[in-house]
């Protein structure tokens, strides 16, 4: 599993423990239950899957499983502002990848990192649907539509 | 909506979203406001207009009036120039590009002419967010029609004589779906809407669910009083935060105006929705693996059959329709299936939702009858490719389908003559690419999309597109040979006569289909070494043209790997031994007097 240990606080172990009954502590409702818990803590570590492991009253292999079946759940943090540059099909005809270099070079990071300071982390997504606004950026909630690389540095500019 | 005299409608889908349409729509109000006019104008917040390129677009009724690339700060001018003096804002208006004459009224744009709207009927009219302007739009008309006048067994046969065959992409008969889901005996059954639009490049069910998500309940209700369920369920994915917020208001008005609940419209009909979420698996747009994952399961597909009509959702009959599917059904209600099947081809009825997008003028969200062809699509509607440049291909149907060529530009588009053409219809993608683009790295593309979303369960799929996709990147890098290109073939066809389901089955079609249009381009990969588009890293080489060459030194200066050697005032060199292939150089060049070989 993943290299990072981390010690859950007794009311983190609550809030699991509280979420798996809010979904009657119902294998079933494993993603809703993740998608939750994911959302309060930012990703999903060994430690978290195993207070769910006993939510839901289920093998923890099978957590794991699911966790790491979906894109959508990450079991490494993500930094403080989380870069997604879309890849889609559209975003990639319309030059995604030149992109995604400039970013790369920018923060010195490849997809699926951080950096060492933890205030951005980079990866890639499949289509948010502004295909209009291709190539796509986004960065936290925000969309950067119709990125060309020499506004890279200015994207960034704006969170420092 | 009668009290007002006029209607600004600000388009709300997630394009125009993300460029600042609530702002738009905040300072209209602003404006309406300190002109005394909010009693007069309304302004309406609404689904899609599917003209994402133009966005952020704002429509004045009912003068039919298009403004386009609206900014909030031109809130003010709208108000004063339109609303107070009746003159229309010349500059925000849509210039046709060909006329360079400004279009006001939709009717009258190509983008708009030759679009027929069922399934969009509602989406860029109505606030998704109000049902009551949905049910003045004839809304829950066809659910009422259905419980009162009709028996399940008469709705099911007025579907099939629609002749409507599923939108999700495998063009199976709705009516015959339903009536396998009616046959089966269980105490439970379910009705599932499958909005876990993976596709890239395919926004249509988000559009659908952002502007008119009632189409959506009403038409699951009438599924499941004919089939005999009270369960809905909708599986939506987890990326459109924006359709979930408007499906939940949707779900929630309609149980409060009794829509959905118990006992619809008096008549002891029981019929609920819930929704369950995705997590990021294009896998799970299979039936099966869809229910697995609405199981709280790894989303991997199961052999069918049986198949979710016989068990499904916990064992039990299930019955599995598209979001652009379902909207169509309360159109069909209403009007009749003669109707519906007046429209489109022989087997092909109705019409079809396109999401245009790539080098394309008008990127957007289209709806034509079936039979259109892909010349009126691409040259009409979508407004010609990208600045200037030559057509060279559409991909239909996302990563499974094909890319057909010039040559198809003049078939009818419906189900079977996309198959024939050697692509499919998919869920209605349609990207569209010009010249520049290389056959050899899209195919690439659309492998690395299968391969890093294959489930992994069948080996098929697993191992064979990994492979594909590992000789492909080998000719992208000039280490192909003759023989690999019968390789890719061989292995491509065994990939889509042993997968285990559709993905697997379909995943080699962007080889397949790009191999036989654009042949030329895949031998002059392995044979020349050349990329003819100019796209392949590998197979370029930067020179420096003698002629323009100042020997400025500006080029040497920036190469991060010293391959440029050349003395002051002196025609520059670039090493191709040592070349990175980085594009510094060119950025750099004041002259031009850098190109790509």
């Amino acid at each position: 599993m993943s290299h990072i240990k981390i010690e859950l606080r007794k009311e983190d172990v609550d809030f699991i423990k509280g979420v798996c009954s809010t979904f009657n502590n119902d294998p079933q409702e494993l993603i809703n239950v993740l998608h939750t818990c994911q959302e309060h803590f930012g990703y999903l570590p060994a430690e978290v899957q195993e207070v769910v492991s006993d939510g839901l009253n289920m093998p923890v292999a099978k957590i794991y499983g699911v966790v790491t079946f979906y894109s959508f759940f990450t079991m490494t943090p993500k930094g403080k502002h989380p870069i997604s540059i879309c890849l889609g099909t559209a975003c990639y005809v319309r030059g995604a990848e030149k992109v995604l270099d400039e970013f790369k070079k920018e923060l010195a990071i490849q997809v699926g990192e951080s950096t060492p300071d933890n205030k951005f982390s980079l990866s890639t997504l499949r289509c948010v649907g502004a295909c209009g606004l291709a190539p796509v950026v986004l960065v936290g909630d925000k969309t950067y539509g119709r990125v060309a690389p020499d506004d890279v540095k200015n994207i960034l500019k704006e969170y420092v | 909506m009668s009290k007002y005299s006029m209607h600004l409608l600000v388009c709300g889908g997630t394009s125009c979203h993300t460029s600042e349409s609530d702002a738009i729509v905040c300072n209209l109000r602003d404006e309406l406001e300190a002109k005394g006019l909010m009693d007069s104008v309304q302004v309406i917040m609404t689904g899609c207009f599917g003209f994402c390129e133009k966005g952020p677009i704002v429509k004045v009724m009912p003068d039919n009036t298009i403004y386009v690339g609206v900014k909030p700060e031109d809130a003010q001018t709208i108000v004063e120039e339109h609303i107070i003096k009746g003159k229309k804002v010349t500059r925000l208006l849509y210039k046709d590009p060909v006329t360079k004459e400004s279009v006001s009224d939709s009717k009258d744009m190509g983008f708009f002419k030759k679009q027929l709207r069922v399934v969009l009927r509602n989406c860029g009219f109505i606030n998704p967010e109000n049902i009551d302007e949905y049910i003045a739009r004839d809304g829950y008309q066809a659910l009422g029609k259905v419980l009162t006048a009709m028996t399940p067994e008469e709705v099911i046969k007025e579907v099939k004589a629609s002749g409507q065959r599923g939108r999700g992409g495998a063009g199976f008969s709705t009516g015959l779906k339903w009536e396998l889901a009616r046959k089966n005996q269980s105490d439970v059954k379910y009705v599932v809407c499958n909005a876990d639009e993976g596709d890239p490049g395919a926004f249509m069910d988000r559009s659908v669910l952002e502007g008119d998500p009632h189409s959506v309940l009403e038409a699951m209700a009438i599924c499941g009083y004919s089939i005999g369920s009270s369960n809905g369920l909708i599986y939506i994915r987890a990326e459109y935060p924006l359709a979930i917020e408007r499906l939940k208001i949707a779900i929630n008005q309609a149980r409060e105006s009794g829509l959905l609940g118990n006992n619809i419209f008096g008549t002891g009909f029981n019929f609920d929705i819930k929704l369950r979420y995705g997590a990021g698996a294009f896998v799970c747009g299979e039936e099966t693996a869809l229910i697995h994952s609405m199981e709280g399961l790894r989303g991997e597909p199961t052999v069918k059959p049986p198949f979710p009509a016989e068990a499904g959702y916990e064992g039990k009959p299930t019955n599995v329709n598209n979001v652009e599917t379902f909207a169509a059904i309360p159109a069909i209600i209403l009007k009749g299936a003669k109707w519906f099947a007046s429209i489109g081809t022989e087997k092909s009825k109705g019409t079809k939702v396109f999401a245009l997008a790539g080098k394309i003028n008008n990127v957007g969200l289209i709806e034509v009858p079936m039979g259109t062809t892909l010349r009126e699509v691409i040259f009409e509607i979508g407004g010609g490719i990208r600045n200037g440049k030559k057509f060279k291909g559409i991909q239909t149907g996302g990563p499974s389908g094909g890319c057909l060529s010039e040559k198809h530009l003049d078939i009818p588009i419906d189900f079977d003559n996309l198959i024939a053409a050697g692509s499919i219809m998919g869920s209605g993608a349609m990207i569209i690419l010009d010249e520049d683009d290389c056959m050899v790295s899209m195919a690439k593309f659309f492998l690395q999309f299968t391969v890093e979303e294959s489930c992994g369960k069948c080996a098929p799929c697993r191992i064979g597109n990994k492979r594909l996709h590992e000789l492909l990147g080998q000719i992208c890098e000039g280490k192909g040979s003759l023989k690999d290109l019968d390789r890719l073939k061989n292995m491509s066809l065994v990939i889509k006569d042993t997968a285990l389901c559709g993905l697997g089955q379909t995943s080699p079609n962007p080889v397949l289909s790009m191999m036989e249009n654009y042949y030329d381009e895949y031998v002059a990969h392995v044979t020349d070494k050349k990329c003819p588009a100019g796209q392949c890293k590998s197979l370029m080489e930067y020179v420096i043209n003698p002629e323009n060459c100042v020997g400025c030194t500006a080029c040497a200066r920036v190469c991060p790997v010293n391959a440029i050697s050349g003395q002051r005032k002196e025609i520059h060199h670039i090493n191709p031994s040592i070349c990175i292939k980085c594009g510094a150089c060119m950025e750099k060049c004041k002259f031009d007097a850098i190109f790509i070989r």
